[in-house]
Formats: structure tokens, sequence, C-alpha cells
């Protein structure tokens, strides 16, 4: 096995010095009669090159070459080639949590240069070293207001990505946290007076979601005022980071919960992405996930280490703030450099081709169907209504290797047919004119019995 | 004093300040291709939510930032560097063509949402990495929806809940033995399960007579780690079961240490009702300074109805699909279908052993921590003479005498060479040296840290000040953590 660095001679030489006569010494401890003695039904040892084999195989069954207008939580930007060049270096890939900090200051350092620019992004005081995902650090953030509050409810926008919302049920379940959800008006946004009827003194927090999952941009000082004036706390969600180039941060917050993945983190059939928690800094000590802060060594130089542990399970056992133990340093790591790269000039320029691109296709669109929401700004996502099921049109372009917007009718059926279409710095005008033109063309062809079983293929 | 070190050597490593100290007006490292749409005003677009500043964001050039990150990795110590002994976190090597296949197009660039019908390939490897598991722990089913092995055992408990709950009694507590790890406590609060403590005995293994008296029917289950922390198989294990079984209660097992049974024995067939697996320890998928994780939970036929949504499911085409349609299920416990890339890097590392691979990183890894144990006996305490799995634990009760604790050693170990073993855990031993060298060590590496380690114990013994205050040769020496916890400074700031 050409991982294992040992070789025969090795080991009957380890075996003489422990005073065994055979391997299965070793295992003796485990009682006789669960002890394996046949082979695991695995596959079989492959060679390196069968194994690149395979997975070329399922990469050209997944989609491989298709031009996509999907977002809703997972978005397609362009990674700069140098974040695989740097996070594929040893030290940083074969590294284990930072503990012990004279030998790890890389990791600390770099964990502190991101928590510093989500920090600056996002408009918070503090930011941890990050959590699971956009969906977990939603649930955690309102834990953690729950914790902060000491009240129970919350209320949450049906704009929230529903896949978020389904998440915070599971993990509110049993914490006795009942959950209210808040609908959204014409305009696309938080109906306030739904919040208003929704919102009580028992409330602990309002948890929104913006641009929300359907591109638009909350009004979140009016949101955060009506929290306020309840005593409860607002949490925003945010899962197209990039919209922080241009799009004016949610201030009013009082916790952040934030999917990094835009940032320069592969798609990859979604996961591992990048959450992180921000907040202000004295609700610190209530923040789940991990910290890293700048401290000094014996001679007084800048170092860095883990800190405020104690909020931690491995010090606080079952009182710690949350069980979380590995989050996802180098996802975050990822999202550092892609930070780093884009920087105060670039990050705004490159939100702004996002605003560009979605305008100029949702102007197409509106001359073809309906783009709901228009009485609010939006970022890079719109929804668009159709006279035709979107499964069928997107049934009709995929035939042509594109991928149409998401059907909405499993998380939204008031919207009727409607799908949520996603553009960013990588659409080009081109293919957004192809797929535009192939969603006006309904009655090119009647639809035959294989078209029908396409659309079945396409519903999910 | 130096001649003692045969592994590492000092070498110049360049400094260097935050990236935000290199930052200057006009410098930068991106470049987006022309516009082909319209140019849009953004304040007439966005209105009062359009952004103006980003603040104190860097402008760097390219060749800066890969020197800063470059420099910044060079202060890390890395299982590519050598021996990464951390006890129970399982530093074992990862193999480079797992990072090639995660990052082959259609693997790395699919769409969560993209049609079922364009997403074969990818529901292929979950499926058979399922399958693999399901195998190789001798479970019937699997969920591979949670990120990280926490991340698992709340996935687990929340399953463990709803079983219980449809017998018509959630039930009221977890037994978690005082060898566990802090993770087990703390998922158990998540879950609103009362926490009972069960003591370990002489040998370090489950109080059989404890757990008889402990067990009731309003026990949920009991989260064990087998082999436990202490690096010791639980040899009384089906009696475990069988106590718990008697009165309804199930049996989770914390997999953590699955590394030291894979193809020698299987927690299904040693009744364990539901466990966890950390991809990133047995599966060898990169920790990356500390994630991403990747905690699938395996679990017997009783509680497939409670599984997470979606489940992968082969449908009456023959194509797989995602199956959404599951009343009893716990529900979502994480957006999309759990960390995939980890799934590849794990499927790709089962393909490169084989069942026979398999078994021999089992038989190295345990013959390894034994050969470690043999060669410091003597050196240091050993608190529990019971037999070693894959990793051994050791007290610092000799060297306690000089005034040098496990976490000194530690530290003068970084001088050797070698990164620290886990310090002061599992919290039964007081001042433990816990060490796991997995397989992915060879025996030359392993001799110079057993000369290493006891190199230092001679340390303690002649000049135990140069021990109390190592590191030595690193670029900072011991910071200061009671600073850094009593004025939190988190981010940083620009000089006013």
């Amino acid at each position: 096995m050409r991982y294992l660095p040992k070789s025969p001679a090795d080991r009957e030489a380890m075996l003489k010095a422990i005073g065994l006569g055979s391997v299965d010494e070793l295992f003796a401890p485990i009682p006789a009669e669960y002890r394996l003695s046949r082979d695991l039904k695995v596959p079989r040892q492959m060679a390196e090159s069968e194994i690149v084999d395979y997975f070329r195989q399922r990469s050209r069954e997944n989609g491989e070459g298709y031009t996509s207008f999907l977002g809703a939580g997972a978005y397609a930007h362009y990674r700069p080639v140098i974040i695989d060049s740097l996070i594929s270096r040893g030290e940083f890939l074969t590294a284990y949590t930072p503990y012990q900090a004279e030998i790890s200051q890389g990791t600390l350092q770099s964990i502190f240069e991101f928590q510093t620019m989500i920090c600056e992004l996002t408009g918070m005081e503090v930011a941890n070293a990050s959590m699971y995902d956009g969906s977990t650090a939603a649930a955690e953030a309102v834990m953690m207001a729950v914790r902060l509050t000491g009240r129970r409810s919350v209320v949450v926008a049906r704009s929230l990505h529903p896949e978020y919302r389904e998440v915070l049920a599971t993990y509110a379940t049993h914490q006795g946290m009942p959950l209210s959800v808040a609908g959204f008006g014409d305009d696309g946004r938080l109906n306030l007076k739904e919040l208003g009827k929704s919102i009580t003194l028992e409330t602990a927090c309002v948890l929104i979601q913006s641009p929300n999952f359907f591109g638009t941009i909350e009004d979140v000082a009016a949101v955060a005022a009506v929290a306020h004036k309840h005593g409860a706390m607002l949490v925003v969600s945010i899962a197209e980071a990039v919209s922080l180039g241009i799009v004016e941060p949610p201030r009013e917050a009082d916790v952040i919960a934030m999917e990094a993945q835009s940032f320069g983190v592969p798609l990859g059939f979604g996961g591992p992405y990048c959450g992180v928690i921000a907040t202000r800094e004295k609700y610190v000590r209530q923040m789940p996930g991990r910290l890293v802060g700048q401290t000094v060594d014996k001679q007084g130089r800048r170092g860095f280490v883990l800190t405020l542990a104690t909020r931690e399970q491995h010090i606080r056992r079952e009182k710690a703030t949350s069980n979380i133990c590995t989050n996802q340093a180098l996802v975050a790591l990822m999202v550092n450099i892609f930070m780093t790269v884009y920087g105060k000039v670039g990050l705004k320029e490159l939100a702004k081709q996002n605003l560009a691109k979605a305008a100029y296709a949702a102007t197409q669109f509106a001359k073809q169907g309906k783009v709901l929401f228009a009485g609010a700004p939006r970022f890079n996502e719109f929804v668009v209504q159709t006279s035709e099921d979107p499964h069928a049109i997107n049934s009709r372009l995929l035939r042509h290797k594109i991928v149409g917007g998401l059907p909405l009718n499993k998380f939204y059926p008031e919207l009727g047919n409607a799908a949520l279409w996603c553009c960013t710095e990588l659409t080009t005008r081109n293919s957004t004119d192809t797929a535009l033109r192939l969603v006006a063309d309904h009655d090119g062809s009647a639809p035959s019995a294989k078209e029908e079983a396409g659309v079945e293929e396409v519903a999910r | 004093m130096k001649d003692r070190i045969r592994k590492a050597t000092r070498h110049v490593n360049q400094n260097e300040g935050l990236i935000f100290e290199k930052s200057s007006s006009g410098k930068a490292a991106w470049k987006l291709p022309p516009l082909d749409v319209p140019e849009v005003d953004a304040s007439r677009l966005l209105g009062s939510s359009e952004r103006k500043d980003l603040g104190s964001m860097p402008e760097v050039s390219e060749i800066e930032i890969i020197r800063h990150f470059t420099r910044l990795s060079t202060w890390n110590y890395a299982i590519d560097l050598g021996m990464y002994p951390l006890g129970s976190c399982t530093m074992k090597y990862n193999p480079r063509v797992n990072e090639a296949v995660a990052r082959v197009e259609g693997i790395a660039n699919g769409h969560p949402y993209q049609p079922e019908k364009i997403s074969q390939g990818a529901l292929n490897i979950l499926k058979k990495l399922s399958e693999c598991l399901i195998e190789i722990t001798g479970m019937d089913a699997i969920t591979m929806q949670p990120a990280a092995g926490a991340h698992g055992e709340m996935t687990g408990l929340l399953m463990v809940r709803a079983y219980h709950q449809s017998q018509g009694n959630a039930r009221k507590k977890i037994l978690i033995p005082d060898s566990a790890h802090g993770t087990n406590p703390a998922t158990a609060a998540m879950v609103n399960y009362a926490v009972e403590n069960l003591k370990s005995d002489a040998r370090g293994m489950v109080d059989i007579g404890a757990l008889e008296a402990q067990m009731s029917e309003d026990v949920a289950a009991l989260m064990l780690t087998n082999p436990n922390t202490l690096g010791v198989f639980e040899q009384d294990i089906h009696k475990i079961a069988d106590i718990l079984h008697a009165k309804g209660g199930l049996l989770y097992m914390d997999g953590a240490n699955m590394n030291a049974l894979v193809g020698k024995v299987r927690p299904g067939d040693f009744g364990v009702d539901v466990m966890h697996l950390n991809l990133h320890k047995t599966f060898s998928t990169p920790h990356g300074g500390g994630g991403p994780g990747s905690g699938p939970v395996a679990i017997k036929k009783i509680l497939e109805p409670f599984l997470p949504t979606p489940v992968v499911v082969t449908k009456s085409d023959g194509t797989l699909g995602f199956d959404y349609n599951r009343p009893h299920s716990v529900g979502r416990v994480r957006a999309f279908y759990g960390n995939f890339g980890m799934f590849v890097r794990a499927l790709a590392y089962i393909q490169a052993n084989g069942p026979d691979g398999l078994r021999q990183t089992t038989e190295d890894a345990v013959l390894n921590a034994n050969y470690i144990r043999k060669g410091l006996e003597g050196a240091y305490d050993l608190p529990y003479s019971t037999a070693t799995m894959h990793e051994v634990v050791f007290s610092d009760k000799l060297q306690a005498k000089k005034g040098v604790r496990t976490m000194d050693i530690a530290k003068r170990l970084i001088d050797y060479g070698f990164h620290p073993y886990t310090t002061a855990f599992p919290l039964i031993v007081p001042g433990a040296l816990m060490i796991e060298p997995t397989e992915s060590e060879s025996k030359e590496e392993m001799d110079l840290f057993i000369d290493a380690m006891k190199s230092i114990a001679e340390e303690v013994e002649e000049d135990p000040q140069t021990v109390l205050d190592a590191p030595h040769s690193t670029r900072v020496s011991r910071l200061d953590e009671t600073a850094a916890a009593r004025k939190p400074v988190l981010r940083w700031k620009p000089p006013v």
C-alpha cells in the first residue's frame, strides 16, 4: 500500500521490539466473536490513474460544460488561480487546529486577517474564525440571541433561504424555541405589518436575509427599528457575500450570519462552504466558534492565539455556547485570499459587474414575462414569472446545455410559475440572450413524449 | 543540548506583517473583463442601499499576496513536515490524488440545485461512498449531511430522540463516560438531554457495575467512544450493549477512533445503533488548520425513518435522485447535501487502499502506537496498563516532581522538530500525554520521536529550566494567552 511507509522487515522488527509474535496479538482485546475474518466488501485497491479516471468519468456526468443561471445560496464566481496555489501548500493544507500557537502562527495570523476583513465588510466589531456554512451559522446566531435576551421565540422571514429555515427548525425543535414566519410584500421585502403582528415581548430575535432569497435588498433599518422597539435582536443572514461590495451592509443588525462561499469557494455540489458569525463586541462572550486574538510573547513580540476558549465545548462541556469543534479553516483561507486579491476597489467593481449583468437580464426578461418584486432594489438575482411551467422551460434549455433559473413552486407555491434566476460576472450577454430566446420559444415545437419525460426529470 | 536534537535544525524564515500594513492606494491584484452589457448607475438602482466605501480593505499586488501567504505558511508545522502525534485528532497523511480529483471541473463546479439528470456523477459518488461506509461500519444506512463530527453527534442524537418519541417516551438523559470528548456533553445539551457522567473502572473502561446501576428507562442512550480516549478497546462492549438494550436504550458510538477498527471489527456487529465518522480523521481528508470536516452518521434499521432529508435513492428508471418525502425525518441539519468535496476525497482514499490496504492501515496504526508505548515505558508514567490500540496515554507524574508538566514537555518537543501530542486530555488522567502516531509514520520517524521524548525526560532531571522555557527555536516564544483573553484584540484597526 503506497501510503504506508514500512517494509515487512520493519514490521517484524517492531513486533519483536514490542515482544509479540504476530500482528493479530495486537487485536486480542477485541472479543474474538466480533473480529472480522473476511475482506471488507469495498472496491479493490486501485492505481492512481484508475482513481483519476473514475472521477473524470463522474465529472462528465455532472454538468460539465453547462451554462448555469442558478444561484439560490450557491454562486458561481471566478476563483483567482492563486487561491488554489496557496491553499495547496502542505503547511496550510495538512496542519491541525492551531492549538500550539508557537508553530501555528501562519494559520493564526491568516484567521486574524480574515476576522478583520469580515468586520470591515459587514460593519460589525467582531467576527469568528468560521462556522460550517450559512445555514448553520444562521441557526447558531439565533441561539446566540436567545441566550443574550433570555427570551425564546423567534420571527423568521419567509424570504430567508428555505433550506436555512429548515435547518433552523431542526435546531430549534428541542430547545423550546417557537418559530413564527413573517411573509413578504409585493416588493419582495419583509412585510412589516406581518412582522408587527408576529413580534411580541417574548421575541428573542427577528431573522431576515439581505439580499434575501429572491435577491431583493431588505430595508434593514426599518426591520431593525421594529425589532429593537420590542427589545428583540435583529439577526441578518447574508448568503451572497459579493453583494457587500456595492450593497450597504446591515449595520443596524445585532448579529450577522454569513455564507462566504461567493468569495473564492468552489460550488462543489453544495460544500464545503464557509459560514461566519459577526456581531458587536459586547456580545462576543456568547458567540459560538473559534476566535483568534492578538497578544505578545515573552519578548514582547506580536503573536496570535486562539482565545476566549471558555465559551467552547472542550472547556465548558455541556455549558458551552455550542458543540462546534472543527470548523471550515481551509475554506476560510480561500475566502481570505479572495478578499485580499479583490480588496477595497476590486470588490466594489466585481459587485458592480454582478449588478449590471443581472439588471440587463432582468430588463430583457421583463420584455418576455413578468419580473416580480420590481418595487425594491435587488442585487444579482431576480424572480421571473411565466405562463409556462418553469420545469418545462428548463427542460428545453437543458438540451442546449443551459441550466435555467431555479423553479420556485416547491418552496413558494403561492408564486405560481416562477423561477429564481441569477447572473454573476461570469454570465455573458450572449448566454443571457440565448436563454431568453429559448424561454420565449414555448411553442417552437409540440412536446413529444420524450420531452414530457424530460420535464419530470428536471422536476426537483 | 543541541546535539540531542537529530530531526530539526534552525533555519531562516521571513518576517511578515499583517496584509493591511502592506496596503496602499492604487495597488491591485485583480482585473475584470470589459463589461458586455450596459453600465448601470448603482445609486439609481440601489438608492440608499448603495455602499460607498469598503473601509480598510487592503490594496495589494499579486506577488505581495503570494509572498504574504507563503511566508505565513512557513510558520506552521504540518503533517507534510513530520510526525504530528496529536492523540484523538488522527493526523495522518493526506494523499494528493484526493486533492486532484476534487478539482476536476464537473466535481468542483457542480451546482447543488442543478437538475438530477445532470448530477448523476455527484449522486454516484454519494451513493458509492455511502455503501463503503455502511460496509466498513457494519451498519444499515447513513446520512452524509453533517458538516463535522460534532454536527454528526447532534444529528445522531436527534435521531435517537425521534426514535424514542416514536416509542412514546423521548426519555431524559444521555450517559457519557468521564473520558469522553467535550463535544459529547455539549451535543447532548443542544438536543435538550441531561448529561449523566459515567465512571471508568481501574482498567480505564466503562465500569459495568456503575452502568447497570445508572441505566434506567430515563436513559436515551450511552455515548461511547470505542476505542476510548485512552486508546483502550471496551472489552465488555457486548455487555454494555445488552445492558442498554434491555432497558430500551440505544448505544451511540463516537467514531473519532474508528481508524483503530477499520477492516478488523465492525461497530454494527458489536451492538452499536448509531455512530458518526470523521472523514477528516479515519478517511484522510485534510484538516486544513481546523476544517473542513465531515461527520456522516451511520445507523441501524430502526433509526432509518428519522434520517435527515434528503436521502439518495435509485429511481424506477435506474437513475439516482434525492428523496425529500420523508415524513418522520428529523429534518435538515445543513443546507444542500453536506461537505461533498470531502466525500470525493474519502472515496478516493478508500479506492487507493482497497480492503487489504484499509486493514493494513489499521494494523500499522495500532503497531505504531504500541511501538511508542514500549519505547517510552519507564521514561514516562503509564497510568493504565490495559492493552493499547491506536493511541497511548502517559502522564507527567514522574516529571511533575521536578515541576515540569505535560504542556512544558509538549513545548520542548517542538524544539526537537515534532508537533506536540495532545495535552491534558482525557480528563481522567491528570497531566495526560496522549500520543497517536497513526499509520503514516515510518520506523525511523518513530525512533526519532522516542529518542526525543527520552531526551526530554533526561533534561527534566538534569536541567528542568530548559524544558520550562521551551520552545527555544520558534519564531515566537510562549504567548501570553491570559492577556489575550482579558483584553481581547480580535481584529486589526488602522492607526489613528
